[in-house]
């Protein structure tokens, strides 16, 4: 697979590194002189000098090949989503991965059409309310594409389904309930399935409807 | 509204206020309002461009026109897209200064105006005005 990788720092090396020894054929763009210099002491001419965001230098990259896949992962958003969408729109680039560093911009980058993103904020905001059960809801996974999030609902004491039949539940539509982990166990949720408290639920939810969810598991949030 | 008011943005919305407009500008840094002058009554924010939730205090949602002009391409491409794609501003204007990056975004619906570009029209042109007629007309 060809790949173009555009920005050399920490995410983008690493990224070459690995993809590199997967026997990939790849590119990497990186602007700064001083960071190109240590990138193409390890990776040779794989490592190209210039600013990615112009089109003469992703041309010369071989953007009008065009690659299988084009990563933009810059420290700066702005830049990521004008290279995504200069690949994406000007030369059929097929899949475009964009990283946002600041999540606020995820808007932007959704607004504009680049699907496929990561944001490492995010990813560490989700790992914290993995680890922060009191907050009731974790976002496992987020399908954006299908617009469906995996998350898990803790069931408190106080909750007021604790004791309750699945299938009696007025769940928010599009929303359904897929497994109950309880006692080192997990079981696959049925309409029999009665919910107790500390019983770790995993569910499916569309778009917007993960806080209506938690709020008929939960209550109100807090 | 005038998105980055350097020398450019603050010398436009300065002229469009004269043009009897209601213009906002906005900028980065609280400096910038100097460059408005002592005469500005227009509206004037300090913020990102990038920031959406200044953007709707400083009145976004009822602009007819907007100017991008901040000091970075890519900045004034996003943001001038975010204004005509979400905001749904009929006429924004941006500024990029790479004339293969204006044609790119011109060419898929966006207004970039191009200095560099108007640069090198007028420099190219007014050399071949000066020069003698056999080198006009040799090839």
């Amino acid at each position: 697979m060809y790949v173009v990788v555009a920005g050399g720092g920490k995410v983008g090396s690493n990224v070459t590194r690995s993809l590199l020894e997967m026997r990939h054929e790849i590119t990497l763009i990186e602007q700064r002189p001083d960071r190109f210099a240590r990138l193409e002491e390890e990776f040779g001419p794989v490592v190209m000098r210039g600013d990615a965001t112009e089109i003469s230098v992703l041309e010369r990259a071989g953007i009008a090949r065009p690659p299988e896949l084009l990563l933009a992962v810059t420290g700066d958003d702005e830049d990521n989503l004008v290279i995504s969408q200069i690949g994406k729109e000007g030369y059929g680039v097929p899949k475009a991965i964009a990283r946002v560093n600041d999540p606020r911009n995820q808007q932007h980058f959704d607004l504009l059409g680049i699907k496929q993103t990561f944001c490492a904020t995010t990813n560490i905001l989700g790992l914290v309310e993995h680890e922060v059960p009191e907050h009731g809801l974790v976002r496992l996974l987020e399908l954006q594409q299908e617009g469906l999030e995996i998350v898990e609902v803790q069931i408190e004491k106080n909750s007021r389904v604790a004791g309750k039949r699945v299938g009696g539940l007025s769940l928010p539509s599009g929303s359904r309930l897929i497994s109950v982990f309880r006692h080192g166990r997990t079981e696959l949720v049925e309409p029999g399935t009665v919910l107790r408290p500390g019983d770790q639920v995993l569910a499916v939810v569309s778009n917007d409807s993960a806080l209506d969810l938690r709020r008929v598991l939960l209550g109100a949030p807090k | 509204m005038v998105i980055g008011c350097g020398r450019t943005g603050s010398a436009v919305a300065r002229g469009l206020a004269d043009g009897g407009w209601d213009v906002t500008a906005v900028d980065e840094s609280e400096d910038a309002l100097q460059r408005l002058g002592p005469r500005w009554r227009g509206g004037f924010v300090v913020g990102h461009g990038m920031d959406v939730a200044m953007l709707e205090r400083a009145g976004v949602a009822d602009a007819d026109a907007a100017v991008v002009s901040t000091g970075g391409d890519n900045t004034n491409i996003v943001i001038g897209q975010v204004l005509h794609r979400r905001y749904e501003i009929d006429h924004v204007a941006i500024r990029v200064l790479d004339p293969a990056r204006a044609k790119f975004f011109a060419d898929r619906g966006l207004h970039t105006v191009c200095p560099t570009q108007t640069a090198i029209s007028v420099l190219l042109e007014s050399v071949q005005a000066s020069a003698p007629q056999s080198a006009q007309a040799s090839p």
